[in-house]
């Protein structure tokens, strides 16, 4: 079995990695994008998948580096070898449900910079989903 | 030419799938699920022991024990007087994922459970990012570490419900500014709940049963 050393968080070894496919998010998640896109291509009998483009906001506590090495691993020798995975990094902005004021949060404060207000509501940044697959039309 | 092929699928992990069904599994038997974070010695066991002296005679309590070596935590709550104590030994990992959980869970009557508490290993990066199927997230900070750790590890403290401060008779031996961390752990998360405690003298320990005893489900005549 190949060995795959993954970034992230600790794994007790390479060599159980498979069978501890929870341990990491990025890994999973990873997995989950190859089993979307892979019904997709099915479904409508896509030509080959070129690039996946998948929005990831800051609040979603995946790597984004981590996220593209794991999918490069688990892709080799599979139909989505040449397939790119692009993350597109999503900031935090929310908005103050006391007086209305829009703004970007910055190290996880989640305090109205204008009236202190505590009632803050996320509008993004807690995304993570796939957002569009773009394929090959050789015609 | 290039065709894109919009695609709205919203992923999850496999841990989130598992966590969700912890969470329906432990609703269902009206279990109030705690998982209890911080940084190792900030006094996790220590008010767990506190808890079941103090509880366990009037509550069933569930207690999951999670270390990356040793069943040390485990023993010592068992010796607290906890009857139902199953320890995680993950080996290596940093912290408890749902599948560890699902994996002690069926050791458990769920019938009779009022409580269930999982202690999760001492680290305040990655247990913050895996959801253990449990009601509230009780971070623990004490009086002997840097009063920075809630702008240093905003992600656990704005995923916590509570935020325990353990230590407080220690208050003034050390730099530790309890203002200061009240105020900032508020910046991050507004809503939390903020109790102070010290394990070892049991100053608080009372506010922090009377939180607890509020939010068990069963019903039951609560003994003194």
């Amino acid at each position: 079995m190949t060995q795959i050393l993954i970034p992230g968080c600790s794994i007790p070894s390479a060599m159980s990695l498979f069978q501890r496919k929870d341990v990491m998010h990025e890994l999973a998640i990873a997995q989950s994008i190859i089993t979307a896109v892979d019904g997709e291509v099915a479904r409508q009998s896509l030509p080959p998948v070129t690039r996946i483009v998948v929005r990831v906001g800051a609040l979603s506590d995946i790597v984004p580096d981590a996220l593209v090495f794991n999918f490069e691993a688990i892709t080799q020798d599979t139909q989505f070898a040449q397939t790119k995975l692009v993350i597109e990094e999503v900031d935090v902005k929310a908005h103050c449900k006391a007086c209305g004021h829009k703004f970007a949060i910055e190290n996880l404060f989640f305090l109205c910079p204008k009236c202190d207000s505590g009632q803050v509501e996320v509008t993004q940044g807690e995304e993570l989903h796939i957002a569009y697959l773009e394929v090959d039309d050789f015609n | 030419m290039p065709r894109q092929i919009p695609l709205k699928e919203k992923l999850t992990s496999e841990n989130d799938r598992l966590a969700a069904q912890i969470r329906e599994q432990l609703q269902q038997h009206e279990i109030f699920a705690l998982n209890f974070v911080s940084s190792p010695g900030s006094g996790k066991t220590s008010l767990l022991e506190k808890t079941i002296a103090a509880l366990g005679n009037s509550l069933e309590i569930g207690l999951i024990a999670g270390d990356v070596q040793t069943e040390n935590d485990a023993e010592r709550l068992t010796r607290a007087g906890g009857r139902m104590v199953r320890p995680i030994v993950t080996g290596g990992a940093c912290h408890l994922d749902a599948k560890m959980i699902t994996r002690v869970l069926s050791e458990f009557n769920l019938e009779t459970l009022d409580l269930l508490f999982i202690e999760n290993v001492g680290n305040l990066v990655c247990p913050s990012s895996f959801d253990l199927g449990e009601d509230m997230k009780v971070v623990l900070i004490s009086t002997t570490e840097g009063d920075d750790k809630p702008l240093k590890y905003p992600g656990m403290f704005r995923r916590s419900s509570v935020m325990v401060v353990n230590k407080i008779d220690l208050l003034g031996t050390s730099d530790f500014d309890l203002e200061r961390v009240k105020k900032h752990a508020r910046q991050i998360n507004a809503d939390l709940d903020i109790l102070e405690l010290s394990c070892r003298t049991g100053d608080g320990l009372d506010t922090w049963l009377q939180w607890l005893q509020r939010r068990v489900r069963k019903n039951r005549p609560i003994v003194a």
